[in-house]
């Protein structure tokens, strides 16, 4: 197993049938991080080493308590590491982000109407009213929201919600995008349309992803890679590329055999992890 | 085939209306009819007469503007300075852990007890009951402040974050928002105890005010006047929550 992470780390490239590219995005290395007091701290991430490729889409598969979200914002700037080194490489010559965050639920600002959240990080930018809303307003099209933009969130369902969500996101235009179980509160439904959403949106321009969830399918669907972690302390365990061509739909790539046997191999990695994150909640 | 032509809100509004009405009819007919005393309780056609002669003689409006303008000030500033220095104390620990004990010290002082105090500190005229008014609004909006600050959900400070919100701004969009909604339902409240307060402040010490309207009267047993006094200073509350509930309606437009 370790050998399979040492291999996987840091080699973006080890995935067949995806085109060679020499620029890495994301590029973590040996990430460490410890939560608590001196002398009583819990270790959330161990020795996390991951590199991402431009373009590509990365999910972080693992039990939950195993830091998935500590990586995630570690990579975001919204916790420092205890160790190790986290970068975004930038495109130039942009004023844009190098990431935006598509939180799990309920990070819609209520108080503001739907169009002003998708125009939030423009706000913050500064872009006055007018250009932020003209350019907000085609990312709602994009979600196919148009219709709500002066609602509030309060009006709208879990999954109306999570698509503006993506939609502020994606007008901040950044050089990645951090998503962390963003359909993670949805009914199953909802889950596979928002899925064959967020497959549709990225295929046309490919933005890079890493997209945490705790949902084999959901991870299978979605990537190109999959990073499997280990129970708490979290480290990558393995690493697995997905090799179904794209475009993708969300439905019918579950009916392919491939599917039920990627994830079944996926699920035997991930299964002792389970047993064990589960011994450590019970304990 | 009539119960659909009048939809059920509309019917309510009706009996909403009528009830008052038909409430003055029977106190009218009652008092006509010599049921009850009308040394203690004046018919209301009595009320309104004593209303116009209170108008015509311009006291009714000395009064009425005295309390307003003492209500109105007193509520300003204990508002303004409360959300202020909840704020403060929301947003930064040394001041909560310096001010809370306080607080939580005077808070519960019931504000007519201090009056003599302040009364010495802001002298017998219009100061002191504003000062009575604005410390009720103040620490009700400091405490119902600090409690909102304290209780906006983290997660939005990390989408402030991670949108790179500048400090200006986590006031504007996040914070103030956050709060508005309880510190609303703090104004209500303080609406109610300012009334109290200012009322008991002109029962004993003012010339002027519908406090002072509704005891000097009482103390002359003019009874009729000091119903005009009663309807003044609940009209006015009614306004005054009226205002607010349309303030709220109007910064809280998502709720
Ligand atoms: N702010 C924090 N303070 C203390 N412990 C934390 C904090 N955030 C996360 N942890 C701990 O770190 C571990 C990993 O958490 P997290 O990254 O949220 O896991 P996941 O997202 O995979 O479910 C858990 O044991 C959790 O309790
Ligand atoms: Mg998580």
């Amino acid at each position: 197993m370790r050998d399979d992470r040492q291999k996987g780390g840091l080699d973006f490239v080890a995935g067949k049938g995806r085109p060679l590219t020499d620029e890495a995005t994301i590029e973590a290395t040996g990430l460490r991080k410890l939560f608590g007091m001196p002398g009583h701290e819990t270790i959330a991430l161990e020795d996390f080493s991951l590199a991402v490729a431009k373009g590509e889409f990365v999910s972080l598969l693992g039990p939950s308590g195993c830091g998935k979200t500590t990586a995630l914002r570690i990579l975001a700037d919204l916790e420092t590491a205890s160790s190790g080194t986290a970068r975004i490489h930038r495109r130039k010559g942009t004023d844009s982000p190098s990431n935006s965050m598509v939180f799990q639920e309920h990070s819609l600002f209520p108080w503001l109407s739907v169009i002003d959240n998708v125009a939030y990080g423009l706000e913050m930018r500064g872009v006055a009213k007018q250009e932020r809303l003209d350019r907000a307003r085609p990312f709602l099209e994009m979600v196919g929201l148009a219709k709500f933009a002066n609602h509030y969130p309060g009006q709208l369902s879990g999954g109306m919600r999570q698509r503006v969500s993506l939609a502020r996101a994606y007008v901040n235009d950044p050089d990645v995008l951090l998503m962390d179980e963003p359909f993670a509160a949805l009914d199953a439904q909802n889950k596979l349309i928002m899925q064959q959403e967020l497959l549709r949106i990225w295929e046309k321009d490919r933005k890079t992803v890493l997209f945490v969830t705790h949902a084999i399918d959901e991870a299978i669907v979605l990537s190109d890679r999959i990073v499997v972690m280990t129970a708490a302390p979290g480290r990558i365990k393995r690493i697995i590329s997905v090799d179904f061509p794209r475009p993708r739909n969300a439905a019918e790539m579950r009916a392919d055999s491939r599917f039920g046997n990627l994830s079944l191999d996926i699920w035997r990695t991930l299964e002792e992890e389970v047993l064990t994150a589960r011994a450590q909640a019970d304990g | 085939m009539a119960r659909s032509l009048t939809p059920p809100v509309a019917r309510e509004r009706i009996v909403t209306i009528l009830s008052p009405v038909l409430l003055l009819v029977v106190w009218e007919l009652v008092g006509r009819l010599g049921m009850i005393d009308a040394r203690f309780i004046p018919m209301p056609s009595t009320i309104l007469v004593a209303t116009w002669e209170l108008l015509k003689s311009g006291e009714l409006l000395t009064h009425v503007g005295a309390t307003l303008y003492r209500l109105a000030l007193g509520f300003s500033i204990g508002t303004v300075a409360g959300i202020a220095l909840g704020m403060a104390m929301g947003l930064n620990r040394l001041i909560r852990a310096a001010i809370d004990p306080l607080v939580a010290a005077i808070y519960p002082i019931p504000k007519i007890a201090i009056f003599p105090l302040l009364m010495l500190a802001f002298g017998i005229g219009d100061g002191s009951k504003i000062a009575a008014v604005a410390m009720t609004v103040f620490l009700l909006t400091t405490i119902n402040t600090m409690t909102g600050v304290l209780s906006i959900d983290k997660a939005y400070f990390d989408v402030a974050r991670s949108f790179r919100s500048p400090r200006r701004k986590l006031y504007t969009r996040l914070i103030i928002p956050a709060i508005l909604p309880i510190i609303f339902s703090g104004l209500r409240i303080g609406l109610g105890l300012a009334l109290v307060v200012l009322v008991a402040t002109e029962f004993v010490a003012s010339r002027s005010g519908i406090g002072y309207l509704i005891w000097s009267s009482w103390e002359l047993l003019l009874v009729d006047r000091m119903f005009v006094g009663i309807i003044c200073i609940t009209v006015l509350g009614i306004c005054f929550a009226a205002i607010l509930k349309e303030l709220e309606r109007r910064l809280t437009p998502w709720r």
